[in-house]
């Protein structure tokens, strides 16, 4: 055999390896689809679910979903800027700051199972929030908040070192080169991890099971005062999500159409997922572009 | 490489009552970690002139003009030690607000590294954060900076495109350009056409000859014939430590050191 077969087998055996992954992961994914979005009707996306018949739809579960996924990433949207800018741009180089880079890389790497139980230990039990969206919204934080950190940290050190160097020769403070020009500049990759983070949080459930708890209560869309006990927005009800759902109709469902909600509802969070990623994606290229004044619709 | 004597030095000195001095350091040594790099350098460069430094690579020419405007500090392990006098003051001391001095001795590096924004933006950036906010009085800045940097015919219709857009010469001038916006006394420049073509280089070495009516302008460079051509006075460093330095027309033709001579006629190492 020469070179140029060799190459050729080589090419070969690797355009099967990579058909092989796509073709699995595009049946799963076109299986979820196929069996679920027959049952999506917008009646099933606002009704709410019924335990023991039939037509009950993943209204409250959804709207669960999005505002857990909005409290989390409120709370840990800001502490992975900070830690990640510190980390990147003001931490120097010694025992500490290994250790927390440690930390952090353990931390992201806990089974979501383990988190949960602590957050359940921690919140739920200890601080007496009780299985509530402030629980999952904590324990969710904990769970993204390792990835979101290095993100951050990841994009602000591929940041040129002499894009510090023309601020800080300019007479600008570190402050004001990290905030006006660096972060700035590393905006495309921070925003695409939090979206991709986003994503991430929105399809977990097993952190969620032992601290938003597994019950979605009727809420009254009406009353939107969070401290009402009804109300959408309290965040000390306990929460039922989209992912979780599912897990429990699959576990313990017994309305007769349980197989049927749970594939409506599964190929409801990957439209969701994907739209997250798809949006990451564009979202980052579009500020790329705008930012450099390169590709077809630079500034 | 030769053994040169790196005791034997040829200085010149200026008397301040006669020629002005805008920058000078007297033993001024750094470390990085436990690395000597400068050696206790002592030069005075004198105002409105252009000053350049030669030497070869890991001379510590880059090393000194960075601790100049203490852009050393940014690097954890380094350390200065001795006097940087401007104005009468020692500007090498912890209580000198370091971004309040940048603002007079300004410096434009090796490789052209604008920010990502508009052509415009990079300019009137730092003037904005320093207080500068008349819309006429930083369009005016944005032309005549420009105009000095000799890139305003090139990018006045273009002002307010992205800055990376540009090509590399047209980078540095702008960079140049940004440099000069705030007004600096002394403009430091770490080899600043190394990255650039033979045209750009000389576009940038006539904006620099242009610059020199209003500023001092010390600048690195690896290329002997730039020293020669643009630069009043040449300083040759090696090994960390100035060897020589006088009127550049004297140190390519009557060098004072053997060393000198052997860099400067090629015969070096």
């Amino acid at each position: 055999m020469n070179v140029k077969q060799q190459d050729k087998l080589a090419t070969g055996i690797l355009y099967t390896i990579a058909g092989i992954i796509i073709l699995v992961l595009a049946s799963l994914l076109a299986f979820i689809l196929i069996q679920g979005l027959p049952h999506v009707t917008w009646h099933f996306l606002t009704a709410p679910a019924r335990s023991f018949e039939a037509g009950g739809g993943i209204g409250i579960q959804l709207f669960n979903s999005f505002y857990l996924l909005v409290l989390a990433m409120l709370i840990s949207v800001p502490l992975s800027l900070g830690a990640g800018i510190y980390l990147s741009e003001y931490a120097k180089k010694n025992w500490l700051t290994s250790l927390i880079r440690t930390s952090i890389e353990i931390l992201s790497s806990l089974p979501s199972v383990v988190v949960g139980l602590f957050g359940f230990l921690i919140f739920v039990i200890q601080f007496k929030f009780g299985f509530s969206i402030l629980s999952g919204a904590l324990v969710l934080t904990v769970f993204n908040l390792p990835l979101l950190t290095r993100n951050v940290e990841e994009s602000l050190a591929s940041i040129s070192s002499m894009q510090r160097e023309a601020g800080l020769a300019l007479g600008l403070s570190r402050w004001e080169t990290v905030m006006r020009i660096i972060v700035p500049e590393a905006l495309p990759g921070i925003t695409t991890g939090m979206i991709l983070g986003a994503g991430r949080v929105f399809g977990e459930a097993a952190a969620l099971i032992y601290t938003a708890g597994q019950s979605a209560p009727a809420l009254d869309f009406t009353n939107w005062n969070p401290f009402y006990i009804a109300s959408p927005l309290n965040p000390m009800r306990p929460a039922e999500t989209l992912a979780v759902h599912i897990w429990k109709i699959n576990s313990e469902g017994i309305m007769p159409d349980a197989v049927a909600v749970s594939a409506g509802a599964s190929a409801v969070l990957i439209v969701a997922v994907l739209l997250f990623n798809l949006g990451a994606r564009w979202f980052g290229q579009h500020l790329y572009q705008k930012m450099t004044g390169t590709g077809k619709k630079g500034a | 490489m030769k053994d040169y004597d790196l005791t034997k030095t040829a200085i010149k000195t200026f008397d301040p009552e006669v020629q002005e001095i805008a920058l000078s350091t007297d033993d001024l040594h750094v470390f990085y970690g436990s690395k000597e790099q400068i050696k206790g350098v002592s030069l005075q460069f004198p105002r409105y002139q252009i000053s350049s430094i030669i030497g070869s690579s890991g001379s510590g020419k880059s090393t000194y003009l960075r601790s100049l405007n203490r852009m050393n500090d940014e690097i954890q392990i380094a350390r200065v030690t001795g006097k940087i006098m401007y104005r009468g003051l020692d500007i090498n001391q912890p209580k000198i607000d370091v971004f309040e001095m940048r603002k007079h001795i300004g410096m434009v590096f090796q490789r052209p590294n604008p920010f990502a924004k508009s052509i415009y933006d990079n300019i009137t950036f730092a003037p904005i954060r320093h207080g500068v906010k008349d819309k006429k009085v930083l369009d005016q800045l944005v032309e005549t900076t420009l105009q000095q940097a000799g890139l305003w015919k090139e990018v006045k219709d273009t002002l307010h495109k992205s800055a990376l857009a540009l090509s590399g010469g047209q980078q540095q001038r702008l960079c140049i350009a940004r440099a000069i916006a705030m007004k600096p006394d002394i403009l430091l420049l770490d080899e600043p056409a190394s990255a650039l073509d033979p045209i750009s280089t000389s576009v940038v070495e006539d904006t620099l000859a242009q610059l020199k009516a209003h500023y001092t302008i010390i600048i690195v460079t690896h290329n002997m014939q730039q020293a020669a051509r643009i630069s009043d006075y040449t300083a040759f460093f090696h090994q960390g430590v100035a060897l020589e330095y006088a009127e550049t027309k004297r140190i390519f033709t009557k060098p004072a050191i053997q060393a000198t001579d052997d860099y400067v006629s090629g015969h070096f190492g």
